[in-house]
């Protein structure tokens, strides 16, 4: 096989899903303010020298809540993401690997579970576990994992199959081994991809939330206020002050769309069948 | 289509199949509000304000809300049952069943239009990009998909209103009674479902036209239109049906969204509204009308799909 050069899109995306992870980490030494610092006397200001994005309605410099909001974003979304792979991807191996009566109960309670409008499911659970990034990471885990169990239960189906998981079997491999040496590396590659999609989709449902005034509701927090939050702020006084909304709005959609040309371009490049 | 008796008795199978499986999602999101909002920290009646104790156990009383947790359940699964969704804690002269009533119609005429919306832009997109393939007619539409599928409709719904109607001036934005306020919500719901389902016509149709039925069919001199429409599109059917469900739940879920964003007098404003209320009836109502609805989707969808793919009503 030759080498082929690597997808532009890929890199390109890859590249500021990087740097949004590194503003948002950074974000305590690099913001030009500090975080709930108010200047009375600067409210609503259009983007100057001093204050790159401009300030909001308290007097608070806009660069700063956004490089935070990074913060509070890619907490949600990598955090999320990681959740539910643990959770689907271990119920979806055993679901696969014991087959039978087992798989079948367990795969059913997973359709029962898709069914569900996971919005609504996801609100509800933030209702019970409070509207802070903690209780709103358990509740959007809780509501992506049957993704990852979907994807890993078929691929261990499939890779029950090959000659090689055959011969070990017949080797006498224990039945752990065969899972995690055998199984385990063949089903890297869909769950890679999901793994990728759903940090966009749960940065989405967050800032919807927040947006909305049902997300995060920590005003205080050291962490950094959600960027839909901001967003919230800026609608308010969209007319005579846009610049309050655009940039945590555009701070959104760039986020999202490079996590989604990222997934497109690792389908793309490890061959995995769209799901 | 052909569906003799024979064909008939398998599709009806699965669809009952698929009704008991609708009755036991409406009653696992009936359980689970049921036991989340008992389980949710602060109460329906915490204010700035403490109650004095003997205001608080008289509310209770009210609500029944001083009954053993089992019996409040089944209270409550036998009012669902009955169509009484119980009494609203924010909105005294109304019931939970009748503010879905007056404000359901409403966000279902948003859900429709979306869905036509999504529908009418969709086909064309898909079919332009997949019949010029690899052109920049083609690669212009994916750009435009991957743009729609990213854009929160939050933010598009506050871009549009900023730009048609505070700027341009060309239609209305935050009302709800003539079709220049409607196209706004309508084409704000229907983007991003649209930007999806173009994309997936887009990858099956481009399968599709490698197929040896289209060869054979324009081999045979039949006219380009009817290669297209009878042939390619019609065996494309059956992928964009099997989206329809989860494309349901993105346009029940962004109504909520949208109907905020537009000041729409909808369900799903009130559903926000209830959230922050911690109006816990009318949570637990709307969240199962929503789920109906949801199943209801689902049903159709399954109905339809036997209709159109013969192979599964054989089955």
């Amino acid at each position: 096989m030759t080498h082929r050069a690597a997808n532009p899109w890929l890199v390109a995306s890859a590249l500021i899903v990087i740097c949004v992870l590194m503003l948002g980490f950074f974000a305590p030494w690099i913001a030009p303010y500090p975080l709930g610092g108010v200047e009375a006397s600067r409210i609503l200001e259009a983007p100057s020298a001093s204050h790159w994005l401009g300030t909001d309605g308290l007097g608070r410099d806009l660069l700063t809540r956004v490089l935070y909001g990074a913060r509070v974003s890619m907490t949600v979304g990598v955090g999320t993401a990681l959740i539910a792979l643990v959770l689907g991807t271990g119920y979806g191996l055993v679901a696969g690997f014991k087959g039978g009566y087992w798989d079948h109960w367990m795969m059913r309670t997973v359709d029962v579970f898709y069914g569900l409008p996971d919005m609504l499911i996801f609100i509800l659970l933030s209702l019970v576990l409070g509207r802070n990034i903690g209780g709103l990471l358990i509740a959007l885990g809780l509501v992506t994992w049957v993704r990852f169990a979907r994807i890993a239960r078929g691929q261990v189906l499939q890779a029950k199959e090959f000659v090689f998981v055959e011969s070990a079997v017949a080797l006498g491999v224990s039945r752990a081994r065969i899972l995690l040496r055998h199984i385990l590396p063949n089903i890297v590659a869909p769950i890679l991809v999901t793994l990728t999609f759903s940090i966009p989709s749960a940065i989405l449902a967050e800032s919807t939330l927040s947006f909305i005034g049902i997300g995060i509701n920590d005003p205080y927090s050291a962490w950094g206020t959600s960027w839909g939050t901001l967003a919230q702020d800026g609608y308010r006084a969209m007319r005579s002050y846009p610049h309050v909304i655009a940039f945590p709005a555009g701070a959104i959609f760039v986020t999202i769309l490079a996590f989604n040309i990222l997934g497109n371009a690792l389908r793309d490049a490890l061959d995995v069948k769209a799901t | 289509m052909r569906a003799g008796l024979h064909s008939a008795q398998p599709m009806i199978a699965l669809l009952l199949k698929r009704f008991f499986h609708g009755v036991i999602v409406l009653w696992v999101v009936a359980t689970l509000t049921f036991v989340l909002l008992r389980l949710a920290p602060g109460g329906p009646f915490d204010s700035e304000r403490k109650l004095p104790p003997e205001v608080l156990a008289n509310l209770e009383a009210k609500y029944h809300l001083d009954e053993p947790m089992l019996q409040q359940y089944g209270r409550y699964l036998g009012g669902i049952v009955r169509g009484d969704l119980g009494p609203s804690y924010k909105y005294l002269d109304r019931g939970v069943t009748q503010i879905i009533r007056e404000t359901l119609p409403t966000s279902a005429l948003l859900g429709v239009l979306a869905l036509l919306f999504t529908i009418a832009a969709a086909f064309p997109i898909g079919l332009f990009a997949a019949y010029y393939r690899g052109l920049l007619i083609d690669r212009g539409c994916v750009f435009v998909a991957t743009l729609g599928i990213s854009l929160p409709n939050f933010i598009l719904g506050a871009f549009l209103i900023w730009l048609v109607a505070l700027e341009l001036g060309w239609l209305q934005a935050g009302r709800w009674d003539d079709w220049s306020s409607v196209i706004l919500p309508t084409v704000t719901l229907g983007a991003a479902p649209a930007a999806y389902l173009s994309a997936l016509l887009r990858s099956t149709l481009i399968e599709t036209f490698g197929e040896d039925f289209i060869r054979t069919a324009r081999a045979k001199g039949l006219r380009e239109l009817a290669v297209v429409v009878k042939h390619a599109l019609a065996h494309s059917l059956i992928p964009v049906l099997t989206v329809m469900g989860p494309l349901a739940a993105t346009l029940l879920t962004g109504s909520f969204v949208v109907e905020y964003v537009f000041a729409i007098p909808g369900m799903g404003r009130f559903f926000i509204t209830a959230v922050t209320d911690r109006d816990y009836p009318l949570i637990m109502g709307v969240s199962l009308v929503y789920t109906a609805i949801l199943v209801l989707a689902n049903f159709i969808v399954d109905a339809l799909y036997g209709y159109v793919d013969p192979r599964i009503r054989a089955q």
